[in-house]
């Protein structure tokens, strides 16, 4: 084990790049699928037709393996090629479905008397999705976001196969070279990354959940 | 003469082709008058109440509110200018019941100090201290408090129309009682116009000035408590209100 250690303290610089690496592609991905799929997750409350077939079509998506979906963007003009933005696209794909299924749900979780007296007190469609739809939905895409977050972390370990560097680096080596001491310097940091981020935006979401149940100290 | 608070001429509504849920409906609420509209489940009263505020929009037929056709008007604007109450209050759960109660003077842009004053003055109308009730949660007060509540923000902006679904229904007969009491003294002294949408024949005959009977979407008679005991227009109106007796 003290092994192991030392190995990874004399990895530590390229450790520390490939995770800031690795979290730029997964920030970015789950910043980009949040800015679609809130949009999109509201609209298909105010579409209940169009719920259906996008649902299933995301679900749909999100089976392709993942590995496959980064090797078919790659021929795609702007947003394909080998690198970063490449992977950020393929892990938009599924950063979006969480994000999406999570407000539509979180939206339509709204008590429906709680809707109805909005409406009938005189907001406007948009006042009523701001001062109270949203807000009263937002442990609901919280928990969205964080799905999306830690799913992405694990799948951009995937990227560095598609060149865009990241943590998957050091696996891709370490499988290469059949040093499983390198494998380990990618996984660690990365399922790390996982447990962290997921208990950070775990609490956030219990914080905001409680706010909305219980009036501020 | 001055015009009804409320009017409905000849209105109908379905949602379902060829199975109207109201039928050549016609009533007209006074200003300062309270009407109940009475029935079982499924008659139709709801539908028509929506109508008035135009959550609903009738099919055919015209509705009225302070002589002014609700067609010709903006809806949301509309319904700010009238009191809305429903059954278990609806109230939002992420704001404090003085938040609650100042949602439409906030809509209509009101100043922070007129916001308060009027919030006071209204918690404290509905018999909830302000500096008592005024920064807790809807889900830290009772049935009954909440409903209060729901009424103080259906009167924040005074409007003189007021539209109550059920307000009382989901309540304990005990707490129903009391705020049927109360009911009467602000009725007493905000002379609002009140349409009232109960199943309950006795809440009807305590709240009511007249009580519109409804079944199967049609209106079967209106009259005062005393006229419809006296002569019921129809076998279904008497065994509806015979209820009451049980």
């Amino acid at each position: 084990m003290s092994g192991l250690a030392g190995f990874l303290w004399e990895r530590r610089v390229e450790i520390v790049a490939l995770t800031g690496e690795h979290l730029v592609l997964v920030a970015a991905s789950t910043t980009l699928a949040a800015a679609a799929g809130i949009p999109l997750g509201v609209l298909l409350t105010r579409r209940p037709r169009l719920a259906r077939p996008i649902l299933g079509f995301a679900n749909v998506v999100q089976t392709i393996p993942s590995l496959a979906l980064f090797g078919f963007l790659i021929p795609i003009p702007f947003i394909g090629g080998i690198g970063g933005r490449t992977a950020i696209a393929a892990l938009l794909v599924y950063a979006l479905l969480p994000i999406l299924r999570n407000t539509h749900a979180g939206i339509l979780s709204v008590d429906p008397s709680v809707v109805e007296a909005a409406s009938g007190l005189g907001m406007s469609a948009g006042q009523r999705l701001r001062l109270v739809e949203l807000p009263l939905a937002f442990p609901v895409v919280l928990a969205g976001i964080r799905i999306a977050t830690v799913v992405s972390i694990g799948l951009a370990t995937i990227a560095a196969a598609i060149g865009a560097g990241g943590l998957g680096v050091l696996i891709y080596r370490g499988i290469a070279v059949v040093d499983s001491r390198l494998i380990l310097a990618g996984a660690l940091p990365a399922a790390l990354l996982a447990i962290a981020s997921d208990a950070l935006l775990g609490a956030l979401e219990r914080r905001s959940a409680v706010a909305r149940a219980r009036r501020p100290a | 003469m001055s015009d009804p608070a409320l009017e409905f001429r000849g209105v109908s509504k379905s949602f379902n082709p060829g199975r109207p849920v109201l039928e050549d409906f016609t009533l007209n609420l006074a200003a300062g008058e309270t009407v109940a509209l009475l029935g079982p489940s499924g008659c139709g009263k709801t539908t028509a109440l929506k109508l008035a505020n135009r959550l609903l929009d009738a099919d055919a037929g015209e509705i009225r509110v302070h002589g002014r056709d609700v067609r010709g008007e903006d809806p949301v604007r509309l319904r700010r200018g009238i009191g809305y109450v429903i059954q278990e209050a609806g109230l939002f759960p992420h704001w404090d019941v003085r938040r609650n109660v100042e949602t439409v003077p906030r809509l209509l842009g009101w100043t922070d100090a007129r916001r308060r004053e009027r919030s006071d003055a209204l918690l404290a109308l509905v018999g909830l201290p302000p500096e008592e009730f005024g920064a807790r949660r809807p889900r830290e007060l009772s049935g009954g408090q909440r409903q209060r509540v729901g009424v103080a923000r259906a009167l924040a902006a005074d409007p003189p129309l007021l539209l109550m679904d059920e307000p009382f229904g989901a309540l304990d007969p005990i707490a129903r009682r009391a705020l049927q009491r109360e009911f009467l003294q602000w009725k007493a002294r905000l002379g609002k116009a009140v349409l009232l949408v109960t199943h309950d024949v006795r809440e009807a005959f305590r709240l009511a000035d007249r009580i519109a009977v409804m079944e199967e979407g049609r209106l079967r008679q209106v009259g005062t408590s005393a006229e419809l005991s006296a002569r019921p227009a129809s076998a279904f109106v008497r065994d509806f209100l015979a209820e009451a007796d049980a």
